[in-house]
């Protein structure tokens, strides 16, 4: 059986802010009520010794992301990557992401379907 | 049939996402309905991005609970009864009731109280103004948000300056004039979550990306702390002391720009050690001008004179001694020594070594040190301040440290430094610090009842309105004249800007007549007579003319009979004043616009507009060039015609004129007292992503993400008081209490909790003494009124004192 393309999105979470961008996008894009979105933003704050931390986030693609298949034959981004406030989100093939992953530290390659 | 989808190209400030604007935005409309709103990919700005809050317009604009026309009241204030109005009979009835206040007790008895956000500002002034009234309020205690900031810079160096992220420039940072900073210290400033005020906060992150390293100064473990190259958790109120200390760093090792120093700054200006003021040149001679300064110059081993008219010496090929001591003969036969400015600033400075800095701060010595060394030997070095800056009473000579640094690093109006912000091609609306405007209170006979400004000199000089501490006071005391109507648009005293709201309660209550103009009905608004509904972003024309690009907003649908702000205000402005000399809205704008060369139609078609290279609005180096003052010759819009790091203006107001620490009135340090009872720092103010100040709470979409009002405890804390993530919590100090939910993180630490403010519920009853809830979460009810610094600005929003206990069950279940 010839394999699909697999698309996905390349977070660099070094840079995602927890703006919600992408998760109010989504919601405006496909009508979803509140509280349901393709994308769900994470807050991470560790702790670390010496009374240290790192506050991260992390957007999630839930079981609603379609990876904006509509949008994206249409040759437009995802919603939530075109408003993404910290341009930190990239959708592609995942192969062409995984090999741009090893780039830099801090990144996370979802693929949703 | 339906009709195509209609895309409408237009620049946002609120009303809507709540924010000073800027974004380009692509609104798309089918059968005149918004179905999407998108960021503009085109617009420099934004580049396409959005916001949370601008991403939800669609369930904003069509919210169920929009105000959609005018409202009277018809029971009793605060009983939550309203009837519908046309809008020629709200008119009608505004216009009869406020006739009869200014003939009975004269224009200034009406307050036009402000907020922020939204383009009101121009708009409130124009009808206050036509009315005859000067009380144009800010309604925040101390003015404390950005204006004394703005004023406080123009007071050192005559025009305010920003952080450098190449927005002058249609290509941005592909602009060959451009270089990204090296170091960029990001002061009290969670601008990721925060409202995209006068920059893009984003645009930092930009910068990140290439290269630029982050001194983050925040007692909170912010976004920026997180990834800092120094984080420098102070202790709040603290700004100041740090400031100072870093100025002892960098003038002590060497590390300021000694030639920037002795050209474009007061430091070879005399003080006559007799009186401690600066010698002035008809200390000198008679008939000398008390405007100009005198120095000591080396080469001729006598005193020279600084012109500051002509902003140079009087005498030729002078060598400016910066220091020493000197005798100088006067014209009155006396003899006084006198000492350089830089003396005089280098002995202040001195005061703060680095481990009082330390002891003041709560910030590790070497961190104090590493920190201002980056900053100092990273060029170009830029800095981003926040509100946190203004919410100090002593804001004053907090911003002249900050503003010392820059300038004496060499960081003024260069490539990638602090950048002098005018308004593009000066085209102004109305006063605002540092700029006149086109709309003006044309008598300066009706100024002088302005409250406040003859009390303060920065009310007086800068910022042309009430000071808000003093006009609440006067609405009880009466004096020095009765206050009997106010005017409320785009702001919600009672559930936001007003510190000490019960108090702007009753002060409503006792006014003869209140009319609001808002889009929802807020705790404010049911205070009011009148209640009139204003349009969105996405349902008016208008202008934008701050800093740059230059812009207009541009009409894409119609709600209901809501009316944008300008055309409610200019409608009034023709009935209390018949000689207004505009016709209508857009002869107004073109007015406004008008130095751009362009009518207001032409900027519409273009959708924005950069001011050219060598334009007086347009970067960089301008104070070498002759672009800032009006006579064309180089330097600063100073009294001297020179950066003051001794300030002629504070001298003159009876102030301190060199930059200082003030320890804050309720600090763990000025009330061990109160400290024994409230053993917490409270910090207010946390800025959420989807929340700009009170709004929004009612946006599904929005509320959903942040549900709750918060107040961030750290985990060690919230253990020794058995608080567990979650829970409900009462913050409590000497003014009262409001019950927040316990969200348990270390970004605070623990001996600091920080509250969100500007909470209400829409989803409870409107009517008293519910006011939609608003007595339960408020947290401005911990914070007094009245705690304004020495020049009437400044208020300490985010340094108090509480205790936190849990909410018992029997509460809780209530």
């Amino acid at each position: 059986m010839p394999e699909k393309t697999r698309y996905g999105l390349l977070i660099d979470y070094e840079y995602c802010t927890g703006c919600y961008a992408c998760q109010v996008a989504c919601a405006q894009e496909y009508g979803w009520p509140a509280g349901m979105s393709g994308m769900k933003v994470i807050e991470v704050v560790q702790e670390l010794p010496n009374d240290k931390a790192y506050l991260a986030y992390l957007p999630f693609p839930t079981e609603l992301c379609t990876l904006c298949a509509g949008r994206t034959k249409k040759g437009l981004e995802p919603a939530c990557i075109k408003h993404c406030m910290a341009a930190c989100m990239k959708h592609g093939k995942v192969e062409e992401l995984a090999q741009e992953m090893g780039n830099k530290p801090r990144m996370v390659l979802w693929a949703p379907r | 049939m339906s009709e195509k989808l209609k895309i409408i190209r237009t620049t946002t400030w609120s009303a809507g996402p709540g924010c000073h604007g800027t974004c380009g935005v692509l609104a798309y409309v089918k059968d005149g309905k918004l179905v999407k709103v998108e960021g503009d990919p085109d617009h420099p700005w934004n580049q396409g991005r959005l916001c949370s809050r601008c991403l939800a317009m669609t369930q904003y604009v069509y919210h169920p609970d929009r105000l959609t026309h005018p409202l009277k009241r018809v029971g009793k204030r605060g009983e939550g009864k309203w009837q519908e109005i046309s809008w020629d009979e709200a008119f009608d009835l505004i216009e009869t009731k406020m006739n009869k206040i200014r003939e009975e007790f004269g224009p200034e008895s009406v307050i036009f109280a402000m907020g922020t956000g939204r383009d009101i500002g121009p708009w409130i002034c124009l009808l206050a103004y036509a009315y005859g009234s000067p009380n144009v309020m800010f309604a925040l205690s101390g003015v404390a948000c950005y204006s004394p900031r703005i004023a406080a810079v123009e007071m050192v160096q005559g025009d305010y300056c920003i952080l450098d992220a190449a927005q002058w420039f249609p290509k941005r940072y592909d602009d060959p004039h451009y270089k990204i900073p090296e170091c960029i210290i990001v002061w009290g400033y969670n601008i990721p979550a925060s409202c995209p005020d006068n920059v893009f906060g984003h645009w930092i992150i930009d910068l990140m990306k290439k290269g630029t390293k982050i001194i983050a100064i925040d007692p909170r473990l912010s976004w920026f702390a997180s990834r800092a190259e120094k984080w420098l958790s102070l202790r709040p109120g603290t700004d100041g002391a740090l400031a100072m200390g870093f100025l002892n760093v960098i003038v002590n090792e060497g590390l300021y720009d000694k030639d920037f120093v002795e050209k474009w700054t007061n430091a070879p200006h005399l003080i006559r050690s007799d009186t401690g003021k600066l010698l002035r040149e008809n200390d000198l001679t008679k008939g000398g001008s008390p405007a100009n300064f005198v120095i000591w110059d080396k080469a001729s081993t006598r005193p020279a004179v600084w012109d500051s008219g002509n902003v140079a010496y009087k005498q030729n090929d002078v060598k400016p001694a910066l220091e020493g001591e000197f005798k100088i003969s006067l014209a009155d036969g006396a003899t006084v020594t006198a000492k350089t400015v830089w003396a005089a600033f280098c002995k202040e400075v001195n005061n703060y070594p680095v481990k009082r800095v330390s002891e003041i701060t709560w910030v590790p010595e070497k961190d104090i040190i590493e920190a201002a060394r980056l900053y100092a030997k990273s060029k170009p070095a830029s800095i981003h301040w926040g509100v946190p800056i203004d919410m100090t009473p002593a804001i004053t000579p907090t911003v002249q440290a900050i503003t010392n640094l820059w300038c004496i690093t060499g960081n003024l109006d260069i490539p990638g430094g602090n950048v002098i912000a005018r308004y593009a091609f000066d085209a102004v609306a109305y006063a605002l610090p540092g700029a006149e405007g086109v709309i003006k209170l044309e008598s300066k006979e009706a100024d002088k009842k302005r409250i406040g400004a003859d009390r303060y000199g920065p009310l007086n000089k800068f910022i042309l309105r009430a000071q808000p501490d003093l006009a609440l006071e006067q609405i009880f005391s009466e004096k020095p004249y009765p206050i009997k109507g106010m005017w409320i648009q785009s702001c919600n005293p009672v559930a936001g800007i007003g510190l000490d709201p019960k108090r702007w309660v009753e002060a409503l209550k006792k006014l003869d007549f209140v009319v609001a103009v808002d889009l929802f009905m807020t705790p404010s608004t049911q205070l009011a007579d009148v209640v009139l509904p204003a349009a969105s972003f996405l349902e008016k024309d208008g202008v934008r003319s701050w800093w740059i690009p230059l812009q207009t907003i541009n009409k894409a649908i119609t709600v209901g009979e809501c009316k944008p702000d300008v055309e409610i205000n200019f409608e009034l402005a023709k009935r209390f004043d018949p000689n207004l000399r505009w016709k209508n809205i857009y002869e107004l704008f073109d007015e406004i616009i008008k130095p751009s060369g362009l009518t207001f139609k032409q900027l519409q078609e273009k959708g924005w507009a950069f001011p050219p290279q060598g334009h007086p609005s347009t970067p960089y180096h301008r104070f070498e060039k002759g672009l800032l003052r009006p006579d064309k010759k180089p330097g600063f819009q100073t009294p001297s015609g020179k950066i003051e790091l001794y300030s002629s203006l504070r001298e003159e107001w009876g102030l301190e004129p060199i930059a200082h620490y003030e320890e804050p009135p309720f600090t763990p340090v000025s009330q061990p007292e109160l400290l024994k009872k409230y053993p917490l720092i409270l910090s207010t103010g946390r800025r959420s992503p989807v929340y700009f100040h009170t709004e929004h709470r009612n946006i599904p979409w929005l509320r959903k993400i942040d549900p709750d009002p918060v107040v961030e405890i750290n985990p060690q804390t919230a253990r020794s008081h058995g608080i567990e993530n979650g829970q409900w919590v009462w913050v409590e100090n000497w003014m009262g209490r409001c019950k927040l939910k316990a969200k348990v993180t270390a970004v605070v630490p623990r001996w600091m909790v920080m509250a969100a403010h500007g909470w209400w519920f829409p989803e409870k009853p409107p009517q008293e003494p519910s006011l939609f809830g608003v007595w339960e979460s408020n947290i401005n009810q911990l914070i007094p009124m009245g705690a304004q610094g020495k020049d009437g600005l400044g208020a300490p929003v985010k340094h108090l004192l509480c205790r936190i206990y849990k909410v018992s069950e029997e509460e809780d279940n209530a």
